[in-house]
């Protein structure tokens, strides 16, 4: 993950290398830290925007969502970038320093479930999967769910989850759990997006969750029955656009107050077709349909 | 300190030598120091961060006997860490199982068997193996091991207590021949020769001499070992499967204390309970790296008071 600093600091100090001499005085730095979700989209953001406001720099870093939280509630950045909404505690927590967070949804990703590619499952519910991650869940092998792993494969259902504080793990847990919901313990939690998606694509009896950004042509993405449509849903940018898919977690920015000045431009513009656009190639789901 | 230079009288007394002197006796002086200072100031942080909460606000009776490390569920998290040291207990007891036979048996032939070129050669080799990256291992246990365990075992899953006991095996075994045959060398050449004289053969010196009086550095080389294992990080976290689980058989996934604290400080919000908790864990780990040092070294000390 930290790899991916390099090349937008390498652009940084090129950016301030050029402009510094010609107007150094009036440059603006904008601070923006969190979640590693949005690190690739938040960083080719910052990117494209030096080319539209030369005199405003964005320095992304990543961290994981609740440190981007902590650091908008301490002062130490203008944005914070987060894959899950604020907790209770931290919004205790910005209380108690004076600070009222605005949240802006930027985008939205569709959390996929992936299964091994010759899995023949076609569609999971969403109680299903409740059964299967939940605490106390009682379905512990793919025969209970009426799947065969071909070629003689394990009949147990191996389940890979994250580690514990990502947002990822949070905001499945949430979507599918619900709000107080725990998991059971004993998952394989890995310490990735894409970790997730390796293992499940060399694990026959695997099932694991994890952005839709990370699909590769070696998983299945298995459709999601929700529970109002009932009809299976494919997760897809689309899918995640109208809000069927149902488990798409919104990409939100939390400011400290409302944001004037440069923070609020930065903004506009990522919310604008063109920042939205960006999003979108990076693969995940912008906040509306794009021409 | 009476420094060399300082009892010197005369015209040079600040010339070039005296000052080197002086330079040479602070950078010894430091330098010698510097382990206990660290020692110490790793012990103050650690205990800052974590000492306090573990006392006064930490569930000791969750901690211990619950396997349930839920840290960041809401409303309550829930702080058992009885998976977790279960979990590093048993990949280090299988690393023993492995690499004790292993390396003991090494440290005989290396020590009393291997003349010459052979026995320069393994050396060399054994230390190679104990300069191997410990990410390096874990590689070879997720790209290596796994897939040869899900083959020999018909298990879905090839990272388990099996695969990280047997890398941390491996990765003990280098540093246990090492001290176990330190310990061989220091036994006298006249016991062997005795021995000898009398009429024993090779295999009864080694038996019934050797191995007795190098006993307490044998005890201190597999202690060491077991200290190695505890606190490795990397290669247990990806060989293990680095999930939260009592184990019922070798080929069950379990998580490390280590390997927790790896998986979670860096996303945790510095002064949060749950950063605290880590901490605390850091500091259990800390003590019984501790004992098992100390216990090494009265083993050493008992065998040169026994002599």
């Amino acid at each position: 993950m930290h790899r991916n600093h390099l090349p937008a600091l390498a652009l940084l100090a090129l950016a301030t290398s050029c402009g510094g001499g010609v107007n150094g005085a009036s440059r603006t730095v904008i601070q923006n830290k969190g979640s590693d979700t949005l690190l690739n989209v938040a960083q080719a953001w910052a990117e494209a925007y030096s080319t539209v406001n030369p005199e405003c720099t964005v320095a992304v870093s990543g961290g994981g969502s609740g440190t981007g939280i902590s650091a908008m509630i301490n002062g130490t950045v203008d944005l914070a970038n987060a894959s899950r909404k604020m907790k209770e505690r931290e919004l205790a927590a910005a209380g108690e320093n004076g600070v009222t967070p605005v949240e802006f949804v930027v985008g939205y990703d569709a959390l996929a479930v992936y299964v091994h590619a010759a899995n023949p499952i076609e569609s999971i519910t969403m109680e299903q999967l409740a059964g299967i991650y939940g605490d106390g869940g009682s379905l512990v092998r793919w025969s209970q769910l009426g799947v065969t792993i071909p070629n003689g494969g394990s009949d147990e259902i191996v389940r890979v989850s994250r580690q514990n504080n990502s947002g990822t793990f949070v905001y499945f847990r949430e979507a599918v759990l619900g709000r107080e919901g725990k998991y059971k313990l004993g998952s394989l939690d890995m310490h990735g997006s894409k970790d997730v998606v390796d293992l499940v694509e060399n694990t026959p009896g695997a099932i694991g969750y994890s952005g839709l950004a990370y699909a590769t042509d070696h998983v299945k993405l298995v459709p999601v029955i929700s529970a109002d449509s009932g009809a299976p849903v494919t997760p897809s940018v689309d899918t995640a656009v109208d809000r069927t898919y149902p488990i798409a977690r919104p990409l939100l920015m939390y400011t400290a107050g409302q944001p004037e000045g440069a923070v609020a431009e930065y903004l506009d513009w990522i919310l604008s077709d063109d920042g939205q656009r960006i999003i979108l190639a990076k693969g995940y789901a912008p906040v509306r349909a794009l021409d | 300190m009476a420094s060399p230079g300082g009892d010197r009288s005369g015209p040079d007394h600040l010339g070039r030598e005296w000052w080197w002197d002086k330079i040479a006796q602070v950078l010894l002086f430091g330098g010698g120091i510097s382990a206990i200072v660290f020692i110490i100031a790793i012990f103050v942080f650690i205990a800052q961060q974590g000492l306090g909460y573990a006392l006064v606000d930490l569930d000791l009776a969750t901690y211990f006997t619950s396997p349930e490390w839920r840290p960041t569920s809401e409303p309550e998290p829930v702080f058992g860490a009885l998976a977790l040291i279960v979990g590093t207990a048993s990949v280090t007891g299988l690393a023993m199982l492995v690499s004790v036979p292993f390396s003991i048996g090494a440290a005989i032939f290396i020590g009393e068997f291997a003349t010459g070129r052979t026995r320069e050669i393994l050396k060399v080799l054994v230390e190679l193996l104990a300069a191997i990256p410990s990410v390096v291992w874990g590689f070879i246990g997720l790209m290596v091991m796994s897939p040869l365990l899900m083959d020999v075992f018909d298990v879905s899953v090839g990272v388990s207590v099996l695969n990280a006991g047997l890398i941390l095996g491996l990765m003990a075994a280098p540093i246990m021949t090492t001290i176990a045959e330190d310990a061989l060398k220091a036994v006298p050449d006249g016991f062997r020769e005795a021995a000898e004289a009398m009429g024993a053969t090779r295999w009864q010196v080694i038996r019934q001499v050797v191995l007795p009086s190098a006993k307490n550095g044998l005890v201190a080389a597999v202690l060491l070992g077991v200290g190695r294992g505890f606190g490795e990080t990397m290669a247990v976290l990806m060989a293990s499967g680095h999930s939260i689980n009592m184990p019922t058989s070798p080929l069950d996934q379990v998580r490390a204390l280590t390997a927790t604290i790896a998986a979670e400080l860096g996303e945790t919000a510095r002064g949060s309970d749950h950063y605290r908790v880590l901490f605390s864990i850091g500091i259990l780990l800390f003590l019984v790296t501790f004992i098992i040092n100390l216990l090494a070294d009265m083993f050493v000390r008992g065998k040169k008071t026994a002599r």
